[in-house]
């Protein structure tokens, strides 16, 4: 596996030993077993908490989530083993993650820039866009941030009778707002994953992403690992592209 | 068989649409109506209401007063509190105060609730726990200004006072009522109990010099089936912490009917976003892109 880590002297550790990935002619690899098992991981539990967390919240409309976790009682009971478990694998990816993640000044610049990504006016990224993009990295630090408001609301509303009944007014509120903003991510997350950016899904799945994906969507991270300049593959690919459609 | 019970429900938490029980019956509110002034502790109503509800026993928590337990509990709904009170001039009173489930009007409880059908509101006033619906989530504690529901955590559900709505359905007096030998707990309409109390606290201003007496009918959670007449309706704490603003947390009233579904609207402006973009922008596409021929312009399907 990894050619592309190879070239750079980068060793993987024995975390990003786990499983196999293959890395086929014209790919890279983008994520390892282990941050795949982690983002299915708490993928799965953010899909359970949200039913069962919508069960409670507007049971006007969502009541026909709950007999689908066991019932009222049981979903009550399920709902915060549920956040516990999405937390934790969530905590997990993020000291995965700690570094990938970390704000840059080409971040700020693509955030002045997000006009023009959300119109796709620019047909790649910027070139100093690397392995996450400013998007990538606010979304995944407004998770972070509404974790920590979780836990600690959801704490509070687990034991309500330590911490009494105006902190459990006040907490899922907060609680309610952090799920919100979730929901909100999660189109927008599931859509550029999936039809928004086409062959970005199988990131998370096989592992590995195409060289022109990599070029397209993250020009520096492809020079960090290929060692070649995105714009010259990319310009050399289009004069092949065309010498072979004449 | 007539589905027209005798007891009507007017208000169903967490419940969409409408509730059938509302307004087809002309129904009177029933009250309680507990005279402090003339309690003197005999603890008749705590046994009966054990008695009638068939709660099971438990040891209780002896703290030096002549209190049953510190609190009400799960299967003890009904609570003498015992408070003594030493006055400005020196003279000691003490503060008999039944403890139970106030049925108010506007039930914090029942607003804070999200379970269909957990907590329901009859004609006549009286707020009753349906704990075959109850999820056991405990908002209702958190949405009562009174503190009176109480978790069971082996049945993970919550219990209180019921004003005996068995009995109370079928023409009987709670079972609290009849038991107190004093004649301090009366039982009837809402406002045959506010004139009963009217007529109290004014005996009790002209032939008691008690200027401070009054009724306890609180309007900030639309006044309570379960009127108090208090010697000193000014500090209601005095009474074993009975609030003298009962207020519902504005998250569960505030938040809970008008923001919580504008929120979910908002979130799923996001959903509608991510679609439109498709269909405005289209996908991000890995490039490069074969350039069309100019040659052959692009077919048009529908043309």
């Amino acid at each position: 596996m990894a050619t592309t880590v190879k070239n750079f002297g980068e060793e993987p550790n024995r975390i990003d030993r786990l499983g196999r990935t293959v890395v086929h002619e014209g790919e890279l690899l983008r994520h390892s077993v282990y941050t795949r098992f982690l983002h299915w991981m708490y993928g799965i539990f953010f899909f359970l908490a949200l039913m069962s967390g919508f069960g409670i919240y507007l049971p006007w409309i969502f009541r026909w989530f709950t007999p689908l976790l066991g019932g009222g009682p049981t979903t009550r009971i399920l709902h915060p083993w549920f956040g516990l478990g999405f937390v934790i694998f969530f905590g997990l990816q993020v000291l995965n993650w700690r570094n990938l993640m970390r704000w840059t000044e080409a971040d700020t610049r693509w955030m002045r820039n997000i006009k023009s990504y959300i119109r796709n006016e620019e047909a790649v990224e910027a070139p100093d866009v690397g392995f996450f993009n400013a998007g990538q990295k606010l979304q995944f630090w407004e998770i972070v941030g509404g974790c920590v408001a979780y836990v600690i609301t959801g704490v509070i509303m687990w034991f309500p009778e330590i911490f009494g009944r105006i902190a459990v007014a006040i907490s899922y509120v907060i609680h309610d707002i952090s799920a919100l903003i979730m929901l909100a991510g999660i189109f927008v997350h599931i859509y550029l994953s999936t039809i928004g950016e086409p062959h970005t899904f199988q990131s998370m799945t096989r592992g590995t992403v195409r060289e022109d994906w990599a070029w397209t969507h993250h020009p520096a991270w492809f020079q960090r690992i290929t060692g070649r300049d995105p714009r010259v593959a990319l310009a050399e690919r289009r004069k092949r592209l065309v010498a072979r459609d004449e | 068989m007539s589905d027209r019970t005798t007891l009507q429900i007017v208000q169903i938490s967490g419940h969409p649409g409408p509730v059938p029980g509302n307004g087809v019956q002309r129904q009177e509110q029933v009250c309680k109506l507990v005279d402090t002034t003339t309690c003197i502790g005999c603890k008749a109503c705590e046994v009966a209401c054990v008695e009638w509800n068939d709660l099971p026993f438990q040891r209780t928590t002896f703290d030096n007063t002549y209190q049953t337990m510190p609190e009400t509990n799960w299967n003890y709904w009904n609570l003498i509190k015992f408070n003594e009170h030493e006055g400005e001039d020196g003279t000691l009173q003490w503060l008999m105060r039944k403890d139970q489930c106030m049925h108010c009007a506007d039930p914090g409880c029942l607003r804070a609730c999200p379970a269909d059908g957990a907590i329901v509101q009859y004609s006549n006033g009286i707020v009753d726990f349906q704990q075959e619906h109850c999820i056991g989530c405990q908002y209702c504690v958190s949405g009562c200004p009174f503190n009176i529901p109480r978790f069971n955590s082996s049945t993970k559900k919550v219990y209180k006072c019921t004003l005996c709505s068995d009995r109370v359905s079928e023409g009987l007096e709670p079972a609290c009522i009849k038991a107190c030998p004093t004649g301090c707990l009366h039982f009837g309409t809402k406002d045959d109990m506010k004139m009963l109390a009217n007529t109290r606290v004014t005996q009790l201003k002209e032939h008691y010099g008690m200027e401070k007496a009054g009724v306890y009918d609180p309007e900030s959670v639309g006044g309570t089936h379960v009127l108090y007449v208090l010697h000193d309706a000014t500090t209601p704490e005095l009474y074993g912490g009975l609030p003298a603003v009962p207020r519902i947390p504005l998250s569960f009233t505030v938040w809970k009917s008008f923001f919580k579904p504008l929120g979910l609207a908002a979130a799923m402006l996001s959903f509608f976003g991510v679609l439109f973009h498709y269909i405005f922008e289209g996908p991000r596409r890995i490039q490069p892109e074969l350039p069309v021929k100019l040659s052959e312009p692009p077919a048009r399907g529908n043309q």
